[in-house]
């Protein structure tokens, strides 16, 4: 524990900026994961344990794509398109075979991907730590604010992780097909029955999630190290997040996630190896008090 | 509910009429021959890598069995059931390097430790249903990992326990003795069987099992659920704590991956693979899974890939674990020579 470092940090303008940054970026790549998740989960009913593993592919894509065309962009764009095929492949072919069964069966099919995509990994790409390395557009003197340091890239993450947030948050409100999925969630028969294909949905809503994973590991590969099992970390971190923000809530995951960020960012000052508790503690204490999490719905 | 209601609920669900006493009689003999095989195994074989292999299912089997006592009869899907196993594992192993008691007395400690903290996070967790109970047992099993990673002067940190765990001798038992060690924990693995199994079978384990169906008409019938889910709760953590203190002794330490939530994932495989509806089932997986890890690993440096395929085999294909699928198969079988009989 070292409180001091944690007091005198709020003390300095510089520190708090940094640390909120740090915060923050910690958050926003963590929203795009776990708003996938609680997507699935509101519209499938499933939760998908091997969805860190989206997150790890898109990370790995982007790096490839990277070293063959040297462009950001097309890296952005494989890691996240190459993850929603992904994603679709696995709800059709397998994860569509376990709905309405057994929870218990869910988890372990997604267990039994978890193990296998990291072999996958490794198979393909080597056990070893691999960097993708910051591309030269960003390699660009840092900004000042108030005396704290803030890379460019990072406001680019936060950029596009907050226009994804409107995004998905406006076409699920608006837009017809984000109505249409809405319906699917709540009355999977009555939209069906309305003659709306609710696989095309599911596979649909299984590829948006894979991809906002696979965006968010896409986003990270510049300023994280790649390593097969990456994903295990993010997945239970984003778990935290959905269930404190409440499972199936948008608005809860980007609070959730902001909280989480923040709280592992000022955490590692102040309570260097007990960071990861705190978000523990943290998670036990919003669930104790309210057992849905803060924007769930309480279930019938 | 209506009363008209009320009937029909009473009218479908069958109630088994329960005479423990012959039941009891059976299992007590089967476990006596069962020790007794266990006990001569030595003398027939005397291989110390079936030795060892007979105490790490002994560890992992008491775990997995009591695992199922809340998956299976209750219907609790519990995520952080490892925290329990890491528990008595630190515990026993922390009592043994520090405070020079002897190993009864620690075991008896570590399960009076085990019972205190269960009841604390039980009597939080158990208010919770499905996913979310899920959930908030898995955040305290990382909570412990954590505090055990951060307690660095306590625990050791990210290197364990270190420096082994003393075994002095007691009544005559020497546990640094392979062994007597073996002999002990076929012992402890025996007697927790037995026992899991009389509450099994016990008016409290039918319970259980109503409240896994319809906790509602459990409810509705004065069964005071939490307080029966607390209860199974706790019992359950002191047999998975006694496999943690098996674990300790086996390995002479206690590592922060007996509390990491990989190994609650693994008793969950570990009963998927038994099967959740018959009692063996999960020490039918434990083996298993045991003797699947060992000729894998040795195989291949892709153990996750096969390992992946077998547990979706279980999955997808026969979506129930083997015992499960066992039994199945004889009673149908069994029903059809029924039917041709004249």
């Amino acid at each position: 524990m070292d409180l001091d470092a944690l007091a005198s940090c709020f003390a300095s303008p510089a520190c708090l900026v940094t640390q909120t940054t740090s915060g923050l970026i910690i958050g926003m790549l963590l929203f795009l994961v776990a708003v996938g998740l609680t997507l699935i989960f509101g519209v499938l009913k499933v939760v998908n344990f091997s969805h860190g593993a989206f997150y790890m592919f898109g990370a790995y894509f982007a790096m490839t794509a990277y070293q063959l065309t040297g462009s950001f962009a097309l890296a952005m764009l494989s890691g996240a398109v190459g993850t929603a095929i992904l994603g679709l492949i696995f709800e059709r072919a397998f994860m569509s075979r376990v709905y309405g069964a057994d929870v218990l069966m869910q988890l372990l099919v997604c267990y039994a991907f978890v193990l296998i995509f990291d072999d996958v990994v490794r198979m393909i790409w080597g056990p070893e730590f691999k960097s993708m390395g910051m591309p030269a557009a960003f390699q660009v003197a840092p900004l000042f604010i108030a005396g704290g340091v803030v890379p460019p890239y990072y406001l680019l993450l936060i950029g596009v992780a907050l226009a994804a947030a409107v995004v998905l948050g406006l076409g699920l409100a608006r837009t017809r097909i984000g109505k249409v999925i809405r319906a699917a969630a709540h009355n999977p028969g009555m939209v069906s029955a309305l003659g709306i294909n609710t696989g095309l949905i599911y596979g649909g809503v299984f590829a948006l999630g894979g991809m906002l994973a696979g965006l968010a590991g896409a986003l990270a590969a510049p300023v994280r190290s790649l390593t097969p099992g990456m994903g295990f970390s993010v997945l239970i971190e984003s778990f935290i997040v959905t269930v404190i923000g409440g499972m199936g809530s948008i608005l809860g995951a980007l609070l959730g996630a902001l909280l989480i960020g923040l709280i592992r960012s000022f955490g590692s000052l102040g309570f260097p190896l007990f960071t990861e508790g705190l978000m523990y503690l943290f998670m036990v204490i919003v669930l104790v008090s309210r057992p849905t999490g803060l924007f769930g719905k309480e279930v019938a | 509910m209506t009363e008209l209601q009320a009937s029909e609920c009473a009218r479908v669900v069958k109630v088994p009429r329960i005479d423990a006493r012959p039941q009891r009689f059976r299992d007590i003999l089967i476990a006596l021959a069962a020790f007794v095989v266990l006990a001569l195994l030595p003398t027939i074989f005397g291989s110390k890598q079936l030795l060892d292999f007979v105490i790490r299912c002994a560890a992992y089997g008491l775990f997995a069995t009591s695992l199922n006592l809340l998956v299976g009869y209750t219907g609790m899907i519990s995520f952080g059931h490892g925290m329990f196993f890491g528990l008595g594992a630190y515990g026993f192993g922390l009592m043994m390097q520090k405070t020079g008691v002897s190993i009864p007395v620690a075991f008896v400690a570590t399960l009076a430790m085990t019972l205190v903290v269960a009841a604390v996070i039980g009597a939080i967790c158990v208010r919770l249903k499905e996913i979310y109970f899920a959930f908030v047992t898995l955040a305290f099993q990382m909570l412990i990992h954590s505090t055990i990673l951060s307690w660095q002067s306590l625990t050791g940190g990210d290197q364990g326990l270190r420096g082994g765990i003393p075994r002095p001798p007691f009544l005559g038992i020497d546990l640094s003795h392979p062994l007597h060690l073996y002999i002990a924990s076929c012992a402890l693995l025996v007697i927790g069987l037995l026992l899991m199994r009389q509450i099994a079978q016990s008016p409290f384990g039918y319970t259980l099992r109503m409240i896994r169906d319809n906790p509602t008409r459990a409810s509705f019938i004065g069964i005071n659920v939490w307080r029966a889910k607390l209860v199974i709760f706790v019992l359950a953590a002191l047999f998975a704590s006694t496999g943690g203190m098996i674990m300790a002794l086996f390995v002479s330490g206690a590592y922060p991956e007996f509390a990491y939530w990989t190994i609650s994932g693994e008793g969950i495989f570990i009963n998927m693979l038994g099967g959740v509806t018959t009692f063996l089932g999960p020490m039918v997986g434990t083996v298993l899974l045991l003797i699947l890890n060992d000729t894998v690993t040795r195989l291949t440096e892709y153990h996750g890939i096969v390992l992946g395929i077998v547990i979706l085999f279980f999955a997808i294909g026969l979506r129930k674990g083997l015992m499960d699928f066992v039994v199945e198969w004889y009673g149908h079988r069994r029903s059809e020579t029924g039917e041709r009989a004249p």
